[in-house]
């Protein structure tokens, strides 16, 4: 069938500058660029290009430039370029379509309403560049009261396990089998670097990686890939994952092509199969089923370990999380609209689930009025894009966050949205030996560490502007906000005022 | 001979009976006895060593839940979430057992005399020499083998009265690995779409030679007799079955 789909980019070579060097022919994964020996020319076939700037960014001599192709329909805000292409596809292959990263629709992105505080005459701000400033925090379950022993300051209070964060920003799941084993080790490096942790995704751990355990947060979700004791055993936080904001509701394929020797064994199926996540755990269907998984875990794990939950942030959360907390979840994180994915239905992707801002407001209000918001820490995760985004979360209640996309954008992703090819011309969201080399975890590494640093200090010269020397005093401390721009009603979920007032 | 640990299991909580295994289990004992058990969950989980454990009542949710090494004989029926997630080790359950039966276990044998809730044996998977087994003495509800990615599932009902039948319906629903045995006759709307029947070949029979014949001498049956009725095998037709769903 000849299909109706236009080419959605435009790639123009600037040919006086273009010395044939074929780095773009190698460097395309999505085979665009060829080397004509006879006319001594490169060509670009156009139709299969997704925009990625792989070439761009390697041409050595600039001679590239990919443009939008401006598709000039003829004008209707109805029928946009997006719809009329998401048609034809479908009418060309009867399929659900698929999709990678996170939500690209414009609902609206609370973090860019909220606006943070600063001191002025009534108090004084702080430089942090020569004054202390502690961005520590602590993740578990908090007692109601501590006491302490009468001749010292040594706690006579029983805590549960506390895993301490130098930094409240944390790699975001991402399994391995999405992302590549190169990938996987950056984080882990880094988190380890830095003083926090990352997350293995659903699709166990390599045993390379072993040995940042300490920094590890190791996932059980529905299709319980890679769970084993010494899984189990080497993590310093096990996560339930029960939803994810990109698709809500939804399980997960890892199509059999992704599924190569070293994934097959870190996931123990065999070889080429798809790995199926089914869509809920069927050990779970109530708050108490979840209970009973949340304490088979904590048996599993001789009660040393903190047990979180993660779900995708829908209409009734604040609920959810209410049953989640009194589920015995030691961590709950919440992923909203804007959370990534490798796969998803884009249909689900666009459609389903709620603002993060939104969710983390109503959830952090519930947890405090139920009185019960001490049993355990809240992490945010969904469209985290700067340390200004983190502050506004933590000052709306979160204790900590998870950045995912931030993270791979760090290492080179320009959110092409063709992780579910398994074809990523940056080398991320592959398992194809060949392409995983174009993550050097060395490198990798410093990318990521550096971002973290950089959020760091950025996080402290937002604190001492507010003349607040710790984290802590910042957390849920939404006076610290304002909104603009917002109606009443969203001011009232977020627990804001309005600017000026 | 191998000293015995007898635990009293009556009014105390699954946390502190567990605490309690793990202690014992440590001390290197190699064989103990629950009596009194009622409804404590999670037994068996985190011992991590090829201890046996005789249980004598009725033990909880999750028993075996993630569990690595240890032998678990169960005089009386298990509940919900019996070898969840196990890696290995034996469960022998001499009377019934409830929902989710095996759920993604990755290794280890199960054993059930009498019969089994909804969706028995789902999603367990294989790798290499890791291979979970399930013998299912009596008959399952719906939804047997549902995801099923790998091991062996072997259904006997051996328990029916004169013209009583399999009533399990969904088996194998999105079933992409592994195979079930199952001894009589099913229709083709109890399957699920995504599974073939055939006949069994030699290498089945030695299969099921061996574990029917374990079952047979755990429950007091004679192999050969069970084996003498017709058997059928299910087998996923695609590896893949949900490949071709997507629009790229």
């Amino acid at each position: 069938m000849k299909t109706y789909l236009p080419p959605k980019f435009i790639v123009e070579r600037n040919d006086s500058r273009c010395i044939r060097c074929e780095v773009c022919v190698n460097q395309c994964t999505f085979d665009i660029h060829s080397y004509d020996i006879e006319d001594d020319e490169i060509k670009s076939c156009e139709e299969n290009c997704v925009g990625c700037h792989r070439c761009v960014v390697f041409c050595p001599t600039n001679a590239l430039t990919i443009r939008r192709n401006p598709l000039d329909y003829r004008e209707n805000y109805n029928w946009r370029p997006e719809v009329i292409e998401d048609i034809i596809k479908q009418s060309e292959t009867g399929g659900v379509i698929l999709t990678g990263m996170g939500n690209d629709k414009s609902y609206r992105v609370y973090w860019d309403h909220l606006v943070l505080n600063a001191s002025q005459v009534t108090n004084p701000s702080i430089d942090p560049l020569r004054e202390p400033m502690e961005l520590t925090t602590y993740l578990g379950q908090k007692p109601d009261k501590v006491e302490f022993k009468s001749d010292s300051l040594e706690l006579n209070t029983d805590l549960a396990p506390q895993v301490k964060l130098d930094v409240p920003v944390m790699f975001s799941a991402m399994s391995y089998g999405a992302v590549s084993l190169n990938v996987h080790e950056s984080m882990a490096r880094a988190a380890t670097e830095m003083g926090t942790l990352w997350n293995t995704g659903e699709g166990g751990l390599h045993p390379k990686l072993y040995k940042y355990g300490d920094n590890t947060i190791v996932q059980v979700a529905s299709g319980r890939f890679g769970v084993h004791p010494e899984y189990l055993d080497v993590a310093r936080i096990v996560e339930i994952k029960i939803g994810q904001g990109a698709k809500p509701g939804i399980g997960g394929h890892l199509p059999g092509e992704k599924v190569g020797a070293e994934v097959s064994s870190t996931r123990m199926i065999p070889k080429g199969t798809d790995a199926l996540s089914p869509a809920p755990q069927h050990d779970i269907y109530s708050i108490e089923d979840l209970a009973q998984l949340v304490y088979a875990l904590k048996e599993a794990t001789n009660y040393t370990k903190p047990v979180c939950v993660k779900i995708a942030a829908v209409h009734n959360s604040a609920a959810i999380a209410s049953g989640m907390v009194r589920a015995g979840a030691d961590i709950i994180v919440l992923d909203g609209l804007r959370g990534s994915t490798g796969a998803a239905p884009k249909i689900i992707r666009d459609n389903v689930g709620i603002p993060i801002e939104l969710a983390l407001a109503s959830v952090d209000d519930r947890l405090r009025q139920e009185g019960i918001r001490n049993q355990a820490s809240v992490v945010i995760a969904g469209g985290i894009r700067s340390s200004g985004d983190v502050a506004k979360a933590i000052a709306l209640g979160a204790d900590a966050v998870y950045i995912g996309t931030a993270a791979l954008i760090a290492l080179g992703c320009t959110t092409c949205q063709q992780c579910h090819t398994g074809k990523c011309a940056w080398g991320i969201c592959t398992t194809d030996p060949r392409l995983m080399k174009r993550v050097n975890p060395d490198i990798g590494t410093r990318r990521l560490s550096n971002l973290l640093r950089g959020w760091s200090l950025e996080l402290k010269d937002i604190l001492g502007g507010m003349g607040i020397n710790a984290l802590e005093s910042l957390r849920g401390n939404r006076l610290q906000l304002r909104g603009v721009g917002l109606t009443d009603t969203e001011l009232e979920i977020l627990g804001v005022r309005m600017a000026g007032v | 001979m191998k000293e015995i640990v007898t635990i009293d299991a009556k009014d105390i909580l699954y946390r502190e009976l567990n605490a309690k295994l793990r202690q014992v289990v440590s001390n290197g004992t190699q064989k103990i006895e629950l009596r009194n058990v009622y409804g404590q969950r999670y037994i068996g989980t985190d011992l991590d060593k090829p201890v046996e454990i005789e249980i004598f009542g009725t033990p909880g949710n999750d028993l075996g839940a993630f569990m690595d090494s240890p032998r678990i004989i169960v005089h009386g029926n298990a509940q919900d979430g019996c070898g969840n997630t196990m890696n290995n080790g034996e469960i022998i359950i001499h009377g019934h057992a409830g929902d989710i039966l095996g759920l993604s276990a990755r290794g280890g044998k199960i054993f059930v005399r009498e019969d089994v809730g909804y969706r028995a044996g789902i999603h367990m998977k294989e790798y290499q020499d890791k291979k979970p087994i399930v013998v299912i003495g009596g008959t399952a509800q719906d939804f047997l083998g549902e995801y099923m990615a790998g091991g062996i599932m072997i259904l006997l009902g051996l328990n029916f009265k004169e013209g009583e039948r399999h009533n399990t319906n969904f088996i194998g629903t999105g079933m992409h690995g592994g195979v079930i045995y199952m001894r009589g006759e099913v229709q083709e709307f109890q399957l699920g779409k995504e599974i073939g029947v055939t006949e069994l070949n030699e290498d089945d029979y030695l299969v099921l030679k061996k574990l029917v014949g374990e079952f047979a001498s755990y429950f007091n049956y004679n192999t050969e007799e069970i084996l003498k009725h017709k058997f059928i095998k299910l087998f996923p037709l695609y590896l893949r079955p949900y490949g071709r769903l997507y629009a790229y």
